[in-house]
């Protein structure tokens, strides 16, 4: 297909405008025009229309296709919401009305929807309070780990590291590394826990926090959580709950209930708002009671009359994490979802997403390995290793899987897992939606002894085949040039 | 997989072959084939100190990004920089165009710490069962 450039045509225009009724302006200094063409494409309307149009139907998306990409929790996301997010009250407001003087009187729905969703969130993860503000979950990662810094730091202790598990995702050390900690890495034992002897020995009154994924990215949930936390309380390190794989316990147990200090959810994820190139996410992050000093202003508070202001007040704030309130329109679409499917419909949301991993685990296990053989959560790790020994990699299978109209597993991930292939189905899928993913699944197996080839060379039926990844990395051509 | 004699090996798949009070050191044929296509290594420069199991480069495929633990304790001589624009020589050679770095030793002793190459293979065949 050909790039939006290449259809440019020299002097093709998608507007008309009127002849200037007024006098012509100066024109800018010269400092401020452009040296070089901006060489745009000159097309008219309809070739832009048809050029997106046809990008667009190009596009692997939870709204085409199964996509049961584990760690990223793609479930459906309900079409109403989107509709709330486009009501003129809430897409209309300029961002700076409520920092007007009289402008909050103006802006009391969208910040009654902040103030509200705080509660909920607060309610459903057992925290205290909460920040709107981080643009996403890696974002809501470095905030956390700096509200955990400022707290060690206005208590005049120094820490030194985080110690995290070698199960975890890779953005929890990145956040760590960044906001200037050494992490330490703790391995998963043979049952694919944490390894508390390990944990025990590095533990120490250096340790700022320890970062857990609870379920873990195996689709396990660690029995010994709750010893962990106070393990950590006893030598002053805080609990950090990364929240990727909330969708496994909502309403069934709550991370403030465990010891967790700090927790960063992923609402794009959770709470079913469009990603993975669909829409941009948010990434609330809740705090224990000791942590509320810290949280980044402005935090929307109510006043007795039962308006809502913004408050700057928070002398011990790390300050600004994102400009205004965050992605506002993603956590009304998530806030609409809480309350259309309320405490029952997210409790049932959360147990169906685990019997549907567990449907596809049980399925699914004879035919291929399964290091950490127990009953999972949310999302199943299966190992290609049995197909390594027919040649057949994780990455020919998840290739084969998108001819057959499947968006492929989350693959070579967790690390621990030697080709690992991680399944998480969501609750949105219906039975027969998942029996024919299996099915998939069970030809690609069986392929890898009658057929591997089949496998590699897959995909064939998609507008590009296979991708030379090596080369792309090695030699990357990132920009179109005329 | 290849194991050559008269090298050294750490449990996490780094080789070291001492000459003197000087190591070239490098990935293992095993680190290498677990990896896949390497398609980026970030090397300590000349003059920084290395220590024993610390970590001191960082090899990315295209299936994950990874740490490389130093062998022994020393100071960083030389570096391969072949291997900024050919990382595939780690994936073709890794114990000879592939190498990654030699070392001044800063205790020998340390050394006792590693494995030789039969134990190394009794290693790596464990792992694989």
């Amino acid at each position: 297909m050909q790039l939006i450039f290449e259809k440019s045509s020299s002097g093709r225009q998608g507007y008309s405008l009127p002849k200037s009724d007024v006098p012509k302006a100066d024109s800018l200094p010269g400092k401020y025009c452009r040296v070089t063409q901006a060489n745009l494409p000159e097309v008219s309307e309809l070739d832009v229309v048809r050029h997106f149009s046809a990008l667009a139907r190009l596009n692997f998306s939870v709204d085409t296709n199964f996509y049961p990409l584990g760690s990223c929790t793609m479930k459906y996301n309900p079409k109403f919401t989107e509709k709330i997010a486009a009501l003129e009250g809430f897409s209309s407001p300029h961002p700076l009305v409520p920092q007007l003087s009289g402008g909050g009187i103006l802006a009391q729905g969208s910040l009654e929807v902040l103030y509200h969703m705080e509660r909920l969130l607060s309610e459903i993860t057992g925290m205290a309070a909460f920040t709107m503000q981080p643009l996403a979950g890696a974002h809501g990662e470095l905030t956390g780990v700096m509200l955990i810094s400022a707290y060690h730091k206005s208590n005049g202790s120094r820490r030194k590291h985080i110690i995290i598990p070698d199960s975890s995702h890779g953005t929890n050390p990145a956040s760590a590394a960044i906001a200037g900690y050494d992490v330490v890495v703790i391995p998963t034992d043979k049952s694919g826990s944490f390894d508390m002897e390990l944990y025990k020995k590095a533990l120490n009154n250096e340790t700022a926090a320890v970062m857990l994924t609870c379920p873990d990215t195996l689709g396990l949930f660690n029995p010994k959580i709750k010893e962990i936390a106070d393990l950590a309380h006893r030598v002053g390190a805080l609990m950090y709950y990364d929240g990727a794989n909330l969708n496994a316990i909502l309403g069934k147990c709550r991370p403030g209930d465990i010891g967790f200090d700090v927790v960063h959810l992923n609402l794009h994820k959770t709470f079913a708002t469009p990603h993975g190139g669909g829409g941009p996410g948010a990434g609330p992050v809740g705090v224990s009671g000791k942590l509320i000093d810290f949280l980044p202003i402005s935090r929307v508070a109510k006043k007795d009359d039962g308006t809502y202001f913004l408050d700057y007040q928070n002398r011990k704030t790390i300050g600004y994490i994102a400009p205004f309130y965050g992605n506002f329109a993603v956590i009304l679409k998530a806030y609409a979802y809480i309350l259309a499917l309320g405490r029952e419909g997210l409790i049932e949301a959360s147990e169906n997403a685990v019997l549907n991993a567990n449907y596809c685990l049980s399925r699914l296990r004879d035919y291929f390995d399964l290091p950490f053989d127990k009953i999972c959560m949310h999302e199943c790790v299966f190992s290609a290793s049995r197909q390594l020994q027919n040649g057949v990699h994780a990455l020919d299978i998840a290739k084969y899987l998108i001819d057959k109209g499947f968006h492929p597993p989350t693959i070579y991930f967790p690390l621990i897992v030697k080709e690992a292939m991680m399944i998480e189905p969501t609750e949105t899928e219906s039975k027969e939606t998942l029996d024919n993913f299996i099915e998939a699944m069970i030809e690609a197996s069986k392929l890898s002894e009658e057929n591997p080839q089949i496998l590699h060379s897959a995909p064939l039926t998609m507008p590009v085949k296979r991708l030379d990844e090596t080369r792309a990395a090695r030699e990357p051509n990132l920009r179109w040039k005329p | 997989m290849l194991v050559p004699d008269n090298i050294f090996f750490t449990k996490d798949h780094e080789w070291a072959k001492i000459e003197g009070d000087e190591a070239i050191i490098g990935i293992t044929d095993f680190a290498q084939s677990s990896l896949g296509d390497i398609t980026f290594i970030d090397l300590p420069k000349i003059g920084e100190a290395l220590k024993q199991s610390a970590v001191y480069a960082t090899v990315e495929s295209v299936k994950a990004a990874s740490d490389v633990y130093s062998p022994l304790s020393g100071k960083v001589l030389r570096v391969n920089n072949d291997l900024a624009l050919h990382p595939e020589l780690v994936n073709k050679s890794p114990y000879e165009s592939g190498w990654f770095v030699v070392m001044k030793i800063a205790d020998l002793a340390e050394k006792n710490n590693l494995m030789d190459a039969k134990k190394y293979k009794d290693y790596i065949e464990n792992l694989s069962k």
